[in-house]
């Protein structure tokens, strides 16, 4: 299972903190945005947006980046903190 | 009371003392002749609109090793001595403290850049998230190009 985690606006914008899904076929965080996306239209619509960044076990990543069961991809929007 | 254990990185709601945090980068530490501290607080103004408070989310985890990250490189980078980063989360009012930085190097120009470093990369990569409360409701505050460039800058 992968574990994926959202923040901040997404987080509302899902109305999700968390969710887990298997980890078979999906190889890559761009394959996990792509199975998130095809749950609904709304869904759709968050992970169209080309700004969001993503995070595996707390790494900043791109979207090529290699995932595997137990690997904890976080999504979010630009950070604002400081 | 162990001196040598210095703690880099705190996370926290409740407000900090800058002159206690400037005590303990000062404290038994001979060698270094410079302490640069910077303090970011709230603005009663964001983009026109009066602000009547800010709240901090962040990713537990992913916060302490992004910032963990961001010394380590200053330290590579630049000859400093040492460093604390301070950030609140939780929900801030005006004037009220959120981030600190301190750094300490035995001449200023390395405590100086390292500051700043820090500080710009705070901003970028840390995963902090403000929401706004203004008198026409909640927003998410969105990421500004000019910290991108900043940053882009070292």
């Amino acid at each position: 299972m992968i574990k994926v985690v959202f923040f901040a606006a997404l987080r509302e914008q899902l109305n999700c903190s968390e969710l887990s899904l298997s980890s078979e076929k999906l190889a890559t965080v761009a394959d996990l945005k792509t199975e998130l996306a095809s749950k609904d239209e709304k869904w759709q619509q968050v992970f169209a947006n080309s700004a969001l960044l993503s995070a595996v076990n707390h790494d900043m990543v791109n979207a090529e980046q290699a995932i595997k069961a137990g690997d904890e991809v976080a999504f979010f929007p630009p950070v604002t903190g400081g | 009371m162990t001196e040598n254990i210095l703690c880099e990185i705190s996370i926290q709601t409740a407000d900090f003392s800058l002159a206690d945090e400037v005590a303990l980068l000062e404290h038994d530490n001979a060698i270094d002749g410079a302490v640069v501290t910077f303090t970011g607080r709230v603005r009663n103004k964001n983009e026109g609109k009066d602000v009547t408070s800010l709240t901090l989310e962040h990713y537990p985890g992913m916060t302490e090793k992004s910032l963990a990250k961001i010394i380590n490189t200053a330290k590579e980078r630049w000859r400093i001595g040492r460093v604390k980063v301070i950030h609140r989360v939780g929900e801030l009012f005006i004037g009220d403290q959120i981030v600190f930085v301190g750094v300490t190097s035995k001449h200023r120009q390395d405590a100086f850049a390292a500051n700043e470093f820090i500080m710009d990369y705070l901003k970028v990569q840390a995963p902090f998230w403000k929401k706004e409360l203004t008198e026409r409701g909640e927003k998410w505050l969105d990421a500004r190009q000019s910290d991108a460039l900043q940053a882009g800058k070292w």
